[in-house]
């Protein structure tokens, strides 16, 4: 996903952020414009579209029932997959989820999972035998850098849109009855992306910053400002005090963010 | 498993296994195990037993993953079946592809990919044993058997994690502390350039506790490397102390 810029473009990018500038008129520490929209498709549980400059993601969440995972029998499941549509890109091809496809989708579930978005206790039906299975699937739409933070993003918007099912245990059945609940949710972290671009960090790159960035390095905040995943990226390294200083614009973004998205 | 331990740190500051808060796991280090291979390294770190080959760089396959101006480098992490307490299946899991990709993007910063246009590189980690840290003690590995190659390179990669138990920031999880423990920060370093080509972490850690945890993993890196420099030596220079 890295070949198509020109050496000329990357070596213009380099230098316009040599001195603090950027192609696209940003400053070095400007996210693009965001925009959010709740429940745009009425079959999901849950769902929502983001818009981060031109890079579009649509996520959709399903509640169904399952069983739990053996070692936590009073939990609900959380699955998070990503879809690289072949529509987003001309890079992107049809086929089995690739590694940057497994690998988006991990990040955003562990942005979710360890900073507790979901009060997975709730979601326990009948504990080691039936619980809600939530599944939040990334659809990215267009492609036009950093997926990560809009697809987390994206995804915490549908989970506050998503609404569980009411059911009642009738005879050992579970029962689902008219009406919804609202899912249980706890934290709103907020990732955020830097990327490493002639030694400098730059917070939401997009894609031609992308293929010129050495390194990107991803923090998801919770609403404690505390650090809950974290993701290095790219074929290029940090300095230790470069991933100390991407700590401290994850936690100065994440707050802006939070205001601006009003969570 | 057994059941769960109800403290991770003891009344002395001391952990399940007798560590203190900023020791290494016991490592052992080996080079040049697999006779095929380019290059090949074998880890102990703590029980993870760990293999890592290099293969190339050799022709590019497929022909048209190849680049005019310098090699492409692969890598698979994979984990026994047996490696674990439950049988893994074989297929690749999520986890597996996700860690063959940042373990590639890790060790790419140190070799000089440019020497060897149109070529390969395959690095191939075959897990035996996991016992927590198995990323880590991969990366450590690989760049050994990477050398062990004779593939040019900046300096060697090491990897080693910090992390979170209870309420103190300890060195290299094992298994248990990696599970029940509150965060995990895996970094890797090339110690003489002073670069982090991987970080990973999971959990909750405050900015400070944050902090503190990469510089204590970077210390745990910084050791590790001493005892990787020693086994290529002693395999490759060859040097006997003779007594006057």
């Amino acid at each position: 996903m890295s070949s198509i810029i020109t050496k000329v473009k990357k070596k213009q990018i380099e230098q316009f952020i040599a001195q603090d500038k950027r192609l696209d008129g940003r400053e070095l520490m400007d996210y693009r414009e965001i925009k959010v929209e709740q429940g745009i498709i009425e079959r999901a549980e849950g769902s929502a579209r983001v818009l981060l400059g031109k890079t579009e993601v649509v996520v959709g969440v399903k509640v169904e029932t399952g069983e739990p995972f053996p070692d936590t029998p009073n939990e609900g499941v959380l699955t998070v997959n990503a879809e690289l549509t072949p529509i987003a890109s001309p890079e992107f091809e049809t086929g089995p989820p690739d590694e940057n496809s497994v690998e988006l989708a991990r990040i955003v579930d562990r942005g979710i999972r360890e900073s507790k978005v979901i009060d997975t206790e709730k979601l326990c039906i009948e504990p080691g035998k039936k619980v809600f299975v939530v599944f939040v699937d990334l659809y990215i739409l267009n492609h036009d850098g950093n997926m990560i933070d809009a697809s987390a993003i994206a995804a915490m918007a549908a989970l506050l849109n998503t609404k569980m099912p009411n059911y009642e245990i009738e005879d050992d059945e579970v029962k689902i009855k008219p009406g919804y609940t609202q899912l249980p949710i706890k934290q709103h972290p907020i990732t955020v992306t830097c990327a490493k671009i002639s030694d400098k960090l730059v917070v939401d790159p997009w894609i031609e910053e992308e293929q010129a960035m050495d390194a990107r390095i991803s923090m998801a905040i919770d609403d404690d400002f505390n650090i809950c995943a974290i993701q290095k990226g790219g074929a290029g390294y940090l300095e230790p005090k470069q991933v100390l200083e991407a700590a401290k614009i994850a936690k100065d973004k994440a707050k802006q963010l939070r205001k601006q998205l009003d969570w | 498993m057994n059941e769960k331990p109800e403290k991770l740190i003891d009344k002395k500051g001391l952990r399940l296994d007798g560590r203190k808060f900023d020791e290494l796991r016991p490592l052992k280090l080996e080079v040049g195990v697999i006779g095929n291979a380019d290059g090949s390294a074998y880890i102990e770190h703590g029980k993870n037993k760990i293999l890592a080959a290099v293969y190339g760089p050799r022709e590019a396959h497929p022909k048209h993953l190849a680049l005019q101006d310098r090699t492409i480098m692969k890598c698979r992490y994979h984990m026994a079946p047996f490696s674990v307490q439950e049988r893994k299946s074989p297929a690749p899991s999520r986890r597996e592809v996700e860690l063959s990709k940042v373990i590639r993007e890790c060790l790419e910063p140190a070799v000089f990919v440019e020497y060897y246009p149109r070529t390969m590189i395959d690095v191939f980690i075959e897990v035996l044993q996991a016992d927590g840290g198995t990323r880590c003690a991969s990366i450590t590995a690989a760049s050994l058997a990477l050398a062990d190659a004779g593939i040019p390179m900046r300096d060697l990669v090491v990897a080693c994690a910090a992390g979170k138990a209870d309420d103190t920031i300890v060195l290299d999880l094992d298994d248990t502390e990696d599970k029940l423990g509150v965060a995990d920060v895996p970094v890797a370093l090339m110690p003489n350039l002073n670069a982090v080509t991987l970080l990973q972490m999971d959990g909750k850690l405050s900015h400070d506790e944050f902090e503190s945890a990469v510089n204590l993993a970077l210390e745990g890196c910084k050791r590790i490397y001493a005892m990787q420099r020693e086994v290529l030596k002693s395999k490759y220079a060859n040097v006997k102390e003779v007594e006057e």
